[in-house]
């Protein structure tokens, strides 16, 4: 019969218009602009539509989710601000587009590189989003971050990020990612007992 | 010489024997497989091997530039429909007004890949019926590809660049090389009193080529652009057809738009800089494009990635190509003019997989996922209990819907039906892959016909169909989607717990010298990469063959004799990607 294959697609299409409905009866308020209400229109269950109401609502981003790079800093007590950073340089090395600029900082007396970086740029504009700066970096000190909302108005006074921009404290990582520096952290008290065992045994 | 040298070379001895004496010389570099042919016997030598030893699918031509070596080369892998490992062979030639015997007259394939060797390395093809420049623009100075030319805002032949570190300063580009200072135009250029006459080239191409002049009654034919905008939400893309009323006489595509010398650029990075840029080719399937470039590079570090890799990348492999076909059903029907009901039918199912790709390796597109001998991140159990909810109940359920809506459509039927037909051998002579040639009723799927990674463990049927007709097509593209199912089915009940990495990641890998070609069932089609090293950090040669343009090469003939309102379909149905068929 024709028209039959025209009928059958319009059932599709109404029963899916009438299923955002019914959805939106059945959840009541909670569909919308609550956490479980966005997780359950992302899941493998949903039906009908499932738009995720953006800017009002936000999807979380899974822990992993890479956007542009960060530097983690340490705070002691005097608000003194310690990078986790060594200015090694693997980060600008491994760069794909090669949008990481480190100034090494240099003993004056001696002439000789300390591990701490001076300056340290990245030009969010070149910048692909890859994550091997945060893949390869060996002192966990650069990280990528979850903050994708980075339009602003002049790109050439805003998109290359200095020292100061890059820092997070150690909080703020631990805060977004929580799994993973959770393991991280052990990783790295692995590391140190490990090193103070081994300059023990020196020692002695 | 290596043992594996050794052997294929006992295989291939007798080979040479075959042809006639001084045809033809093993090429016996360290690491490089195939034949070197004398230049005068191309063409009798490919002839040969088509109609007398099967070889009848060219699957890539490239060029090599060994520069500052006097020396090119010319590259063809050519492969048996039937199934198998192919042939490899090269021609050699110097670097000053380079000249090769074009394969246009045996595999019709060949055309737009010697066009990009002309245009990019530089080497004549004599007999070439169209011989113009492709992705780059005609009052472009230079070829590209070539070892000794460089780009705008070159800063140095390899990265890493020094001036990042120890003393890195930011500075933009275009600042310490203003644009006009760098730029080489062709000679005699003025870029102020230059009129372009560039379409005047592909006017006369086209009209040459088809334009029939009707004695008795005086017939205009009249030619039209479409594009170079988006002309059905593919990209930019431009065809130039030829047209008599409304049917299509003759056809050119012309791209190019999308153009920045992928190539180039993989030649300056290392080997592991450039996986993230591989996501950027098709940008709908950047987890096989991937795949097809961890193979090419594994081939030559003989690399094998444990048991647990390989089932993650055939499952995230698998999950690509169901998105890419998704999106190109829905793109089909967005060109058919059922504008965007079922592309957002096909996009809801797509962002779901996304949502697990963006929890797997970081990002919904540009996943950047596989690494030389394995993956970034392991799956978790609880990943693979979402995608297994995707396959096993959601995915099944909405393809049987996209059944009852669309494959027995009256009005998709009557479009698609008998519209843009490829024959079976023409499918074959035009190098057409992937959904596209087994629509026209060739079962050619490498993961069969020449299986990698671990598809030799999977059950699956290769999607196929005879009409070669648009709407087989569409039909093919839904078959493949419940294939691959099957296949993500199985390697979830399959994969094994272990480490998902062999040894730690390099970020500067150790590539020993030699040469690969790594070609995989993209979702497109086949997807290969032709990669030369010489030892060091970078690439001398990175080639990719693009599945989205040399299917291309079909358009024109399915286009022919059609009406002018079922080209876009037609367009719809091969499913470029412009940010591959540029590149």
């Amino acid at each position: 019969m024709i028209g039959k294959g025209i009928l059958q697609g319009l059932g599709v299409t109404f029963r899916h218009f009438m299923d955002t409905y019914l959805e939106d009866i059945r959840a009541g308020k909670k569909r919308y602009r609550t956490a479980d209400g966005i997780a359950a229109r992302r899941s493998a269950d949903t039906r009908g539509i499932f738009t995720i109401q953006y800017p009002e609502e936000k999807m979380p981003v899974p822990e992993l989710f890479r956007y542009v790079p960060i530097l983690l800093y340490e705070e002691d007590e005097n608000g003194e601000k310690e990078y986790r950073c060594t200015a090694c340089g693997i980060c600008s090395k491994v760069c794909p587009p090669q949008c990481i600029w480190i100034v090494r900082t240099v003993n004056p007396e001696t002439g000789r590189p300390l591990p701490n970086p001076e300056e340290f740029y990245v030009d969010i504009d070149i910048c692909m989003n890859c994550g091997f700066c945060e893949e390869f970096c060996p002192f966990d000190a650069i990280k990528m971050d979850h903050d994708y909302e980075l339009s602003n108005y002049n790109r050439f006074e805003n998109h290359i990020i200095d020292l100061e921009g890059l820092g997070r404290p150690i909080s703020y990582y631990a805060g977004i990612k929580p799994g993973i520096f959770a393991e991280e952290e052990a990783a790295r008290a692995q590391k140190k007992a490990e090193k103070a065992a081994k300059a023990e045994k020196k020692d002695k | 010489m290596t043992e594996a040298n050794i052997r294929s070379s006992a295989v291939s001895e007798s080979f040479i024997d075959h042809f006639p004496q001084g045809w033809l010389s093993l090429d016996d570099r360290d690491g490089y497989q195939g034949y070197i042919i004398e230049k005068d016997h191309l063409l009798e030598f490919a002839r040969r091997l088509r109609d007398e030893h099967g070889y009848d699918y060219l699957s890539s031509i490239t060029g090599v530039d060994y520069f500052p070596e006097d020396r090119m080369e010319v590259v063809y892998h050519v492969y048996k429909s039937t199934g198998g490992s192919g042939i490899e062979f090269k021609v050699v030639t110097g670097r000053d007004n380079p000249e090769v015997t074009s394969l246009v007259s045996l595999y019709d394939g060949a055309n737009f890949q010697e066009r990009e060797i002309w245009d990019l390395l530089g080497i004549w093809f004599e007999d070439h019926p169209d011989p113009r420049r492709i992705l780059t623009w005609e009052g472009f100075a230079g070829h590209p590809l070539r070892k000794d030319w460089t780009e705008p805002y070159f800063e140095e032949d390899f990265k890493p660049f020094d001036s990042r570190w120890p003393e890195g300063r930011p500075e933009r580009s275009e600042a310490t090389n203003p644009f006009g200072d760098n730029v080489q135009f062709k000679d005699p250029f003025d870029p102020e009193t230059w009129v372009y006459e560039g379409d005047d080239q592909v006017y006369e191409a086209l009209r040459n080529e088809y334009s029939t002049k009707d004695e008795d009654l005086d017939v205009e034919q009249f030619i039209v652009n479409m594009g170079p905008q988006h002309p059905s939400t593919h990209g930019v893309f431009r065809m130039v057809v030829l047209l008599d009323g409304e049917t299509i006489v003759g056809l050119k595509p012309v791209f190019g738009y999308l153009h920045r010398n992928h190539e180039k650029i993989g030649e300056r990075n290392t080997f592991l800089q450039n996986m993230p840029f591989t996501d950027r080719l098709d940008y709908i399937t950047s987890l096989s494009n991937n795949l097809g470039y961890a193979l090419a590079v594994e081939k030559l570090t003989e690399v094998h990635p444990p048991e647990r890799a390989e089932y993650i990348r055939v499952i995230m492999a698998e999950l690509t190509r169901i998105i890419n076909h998704l999106v190109a059903i829905g793109f089909l029907l967005n060109d058919l003019g059922a504008f965007f009901t079922p592309n957002l039918y096909g996009l809801e199912e797509r962002e779901l997989i996304l949502d697990i790709f963006e929890a797997v390796t970081g990002s919904r597109m540009m996943c950047n996922y596989l690494r030389f001998g394995g993956v970034a991140h392991d799956v978790s159990s609880d990943h693979l209990k979402q995608i297994n909810a995707l396959v096993s109940e959601r995915l099944p359920r909405k393809l049987e819907d996209f059944d009852k809506y669309l494959t027995g459509n009256e009005i998709l039927r009557s479009r698609c039906e008998g519209v843009g037909v490829l024959t079976p051998e023409d499918a074959l002579r035009l190098s057409v892959t992937g959904p596209l040639l087994r629509a026209s009723g060739v079962p050619y799927d490498i993961r069969r016909a020449d299986p990698y990674s671990i598809y030799d463990r999977f059950e699956f049927d290769v999607a196929w169909n005879v009409h070669g007709d648009t709407y087989d097509r569409f039909l093919v593209r839904l078959e493949e989607i419940r294939q691959s199912i099957r296949i993500i089915k199985q390697a979830l009940r399959d994969i094994p717990d272990g480490p998902i990495q062999t040894g730690k990641v390099q970020h500067q890998a150790r590539v020993p010298a030699g040469e690969s070609y790594g070609r995989i069932e993209s979702p497109k089609g086949e997807l290969g990469y032709y990669i030369v090293s010489n030892k060091k950090p970078n690439p001398l040669r990175y080639h990719v063959r693009a599945p989205s343009l040399i299917n291309l090469s079909a358009l024109e003939i399915m286009c022919r004799n059609q009406k002018i309102a079922d080209a876009v379909v037609i367009l719809g149905s091969i499913d470029i990607t412009l940010g591959e068929v540029d590149r």
